[in-house]
């Protein structure tokens, strides 16, 4: 899923603080998951806003939505009757979500209520790790199933490092070094004669490099 | 035992302090209420293992978020007792009255007043 | 040995002679007599000086610069590139300019990470890695052709090197690594600070054992202590370096004022005790901001003089 992190409530109120009907927008997806977007998080920030503008005197409108997803027109037209009631709009989904809203509501002010950060897992409640950068070229078969692009501080294709020490890396002790479980992996499938085959210069222009991307299928547009 | 506390304390009963959460203690304060705390078991205690570990939680992060509104994060607090400490409670009832009555009222019941 | 460059450093290595190489770390600044200075106290007693490349992360003046100011001394370069802070862009366009003013020695690293250095809230860069630069300078010399297919007229004749550590970790791939670079192309390793012996010959043993040994030219490389907490440091805080407790218990028990001579002591053994390693083809001395203790070690070690191989 794609992991955020919630905004702090100073931040947000610092960008939104001149607007006076404002529309706390979640998404019922992977920022609800990892407990930064969802309609819980909503609340509590709605919550938290009314009272900072009450006690500061002011009366400012703020209502809760959440939705589906929001990097999907048919759950972003949802909010096309009632949009015109606001005069801004946090929303809670991830980047993607914040800018398919801006793009929508042309001339609605739309302001990011949680950071993005990454595409991970829950290694336990209130744990996410990262585990894909979406490079666009996938090379988990030649890796053992760990991926060195975002689990490597140096993307190393060829490593690890001088710096991989008892199974850390070493920009920090509490980060496992990628190449030791890459090593780990090929042995436990019986395979570590594959770590000396040479990785190949990548082609990085399915990477960020390449510039914004876009997968498009014939086959199933319409 | 009679045992004597604050008239003006509004207790709800939850089955578990684990029940409790964030939106529930800030709806409260934008109802109005001067301060909330939960009573749980003592930690170590919990029928369900970490209800009352995970209120604590809770309300540490609400009183973070009161402290940046400008409401006042003490005005939110966990404490635990065991079931059978009635006068405890009692104690902590008159402790927690008197602690929110020297922060005076919730500023959001004032300005909501001034709203009017 | 067959000579595939113009390097110094290659001939001393092809005619059998146990090459030194040494290294200085660039200014942080612009004023080049640093170099100078620095290369001056040692140059009589190495064959090549290696130049750093923003060592630790942490900005300088850059690798090439320096190593232009050496040559242009009559001494003998030896170019560090990491692939942390260019493209492979940059690494080709820096290697054409090295070897426009015939700088024939280069050592292909990835970088320590930006976090240890001035600028960690900087990117890093890794577009290739240290064992595809060794693939790129190979490519660029040997098939006169940039990576992207296109003829280089005046090919960079580059000695390649690497580094590599046998005491880095997961050790069972030290050698496997060691033959990863040699199947990329590399002509010479400069190792990590060797203190703990042993292990050191185990590597070695195993590298042997492989045939890697014909394959490549391995430089052992020594750095001596100042004082016990150097030592300490070295064992604790440096990734990948490891330090065996007598060794530390030695300094300790020497007292302050006397550490350096231990030091500079216990390095001259070790080095004593390499020499016979087989396999081993040099020394890279690293007299980390201690240049003036270089010539000591190389002659009281029996490296002096160095031969002249022209």
């Amino acid at each position: 899923m794609i992991v955020a992190d919630r905004k702090p409530i100073e931040e947000i109120i610092a960008e939104i603080k001149e607007h006076e009907k404002i529309l706390i927008l979640g998404c019922n997806e992977c920022v609800t998951v990892c407990e930064a977007g969802g309609k819980k998080e909503v609340g509590v920030l709605a919550s938290a806003l009314r009272m900072y503008f009450l006690n500061q005197g002011r009366d400012v409108k703020l209502d809760e939505i959440t939705l589906e997803r929001q990097c999907d027109h048919e759950y972003l037209e949802e909010i096309r009757d009632v949009i015109d009631q606001y005069d801004a709009v946090v929303s809670l989904a991830c980047g993607v979500g914040v800018q398919f809203m801006a793009e929508k509501y042309h001339t609605m002010p739309v302001y990011p209520g949680v950071n993005t950060c990454f595409l991970g897992v829950t290694e336990k409640r209130g744990l996410w790790t990262e585990r894909c950068q979406a490079c666009g070229q996938c090379i988990l078969a030649r890796t053992g199933g760990i991926c060195p692009v975002s689990r490597c501080a140096k993307r190393i294709l060829n490593g690890p490092c001088g710096g991989s020490t008892q199974g850390s890396c070493e920009i920090n002790k509490e980060i496992s070094c990628a190449w030791q479980l890459i090593i780990d992996r090929l042995k436990a499938l019986d395979r570590l004669d594959d770590y000396e085959q040479i990785d190949p210069i990548k082609d990085w222009s399915t990477d960020r490099a390449g510039g914004p991307r876009k997968v498009e299928r014939e086959d199933v547009q319409q | 035992m009679r045992l004597q506390y604050p008239s003006d304390i509004n207790i709800i009963l939850v089955p578990c302090t684990g029940k409790v959460d964030v939106l529930h203690i800030l709806h409260a304060f934008e109802k109005g209420a001067d301060g909330v705390y939960a009573v749980g078991c003592m930690e170590g205690d919990c029928h369900y293992n970490s209800g009352n570990l995970r209120a604590r939680k809770r309300v540490e992060q609400a009183q973070s978020i009161l402290e940046t509104i400008g409401i006042g994060g003490e005005r939110a607090q966990m404490y635990n007792l065991s079931s059978s400490e009635g006068p405890r409670f009692a104690q902590i009832a008159a402790e927690m009255d008197e602690k929110i009555r020297n922060l005076g009222p919730n500023p959001i019941k004032l300005a909501k007043k001034k709203a009017a | 040995m067959k000579i595939n460059t113009p390097s110094k450093l290659e001939k001393i290595l092809a005619a059998g002679h146990l090459a030194v190489t040494s290294e200085c770390g660039p200014p942080r600044g612009s004023d080049p007599e640093v170099i100078v200075e620095k290369a001056n106290l040692i140059k009589d007693h190495v064959d090549a000086i290696n130049i750093t490349d923003n060592q630790t992360s942490v900005t300088r003046m850059c690798s090439l610069a320096a190593c232009i100011k050496l040559k242009l001394m009559g001494l003998e370069p030896v170019l560090q590139m990491v692939t942390r802070d260019r493209n492979r862009i940059a690494l080709q366009s820096d290697i054409l300019g090295a070897a426009a003013f015939d700088i024939h020695n280069v050592l292909c690293l990835s970088g320590d990470h930006q976090s240890f250095g001035d600028c960690p809230t900087g990117q890093n860069v890794h577009d290739i890695d240290s064992i595809q630069l060794i693939q790129t300078v190979r490519h660029m010399r040997d098939e006169s052709k940039f990576l992207g297919g296109d003829d280089i007229s005046r090919s960079p004749k580059m000695f390649v090197g690497a580094a590599a550590n046998p005491f880095a970790d997961p050790f069972e791939i030290r050698v496997p690594r060691l033959a990863k670079k040699i199947a990329a192309g590399v002509e010479f390793i400069q190792t990590q600070c060797i203190y703990d012996l042993d292990k050191f010959e185990l590597w070695m043993k195993m590298a042997g054992d492989r045939g890697l040994l014909e394959k490549v030219s391995i430089l052992a490389g020594v750095t001596p202590f100042k004082s016990v907490g150097m030592a300490r440091y070295m064992k604790n805080r440096v990734p990948g370096i490891e330090v065996p407790d007598e060794m530390i218990k030695r300094m300790a028990d020497t007292p302050k004022e006397k550490q350096p001579e231990e030091g500079v002591k216990i390095c001259i053994e070790s080095m004593q005790r390499l020499k016979e390693v087989e396999g081993v083809r040099g020394f890279h001395v690293m007299a980390i901001e201690w240049e003036e203790m270089v010539p000591e070690i190389v002659e009281k070690t029996g490296l002096y003089p160095r031969p002249s191989v022209d």
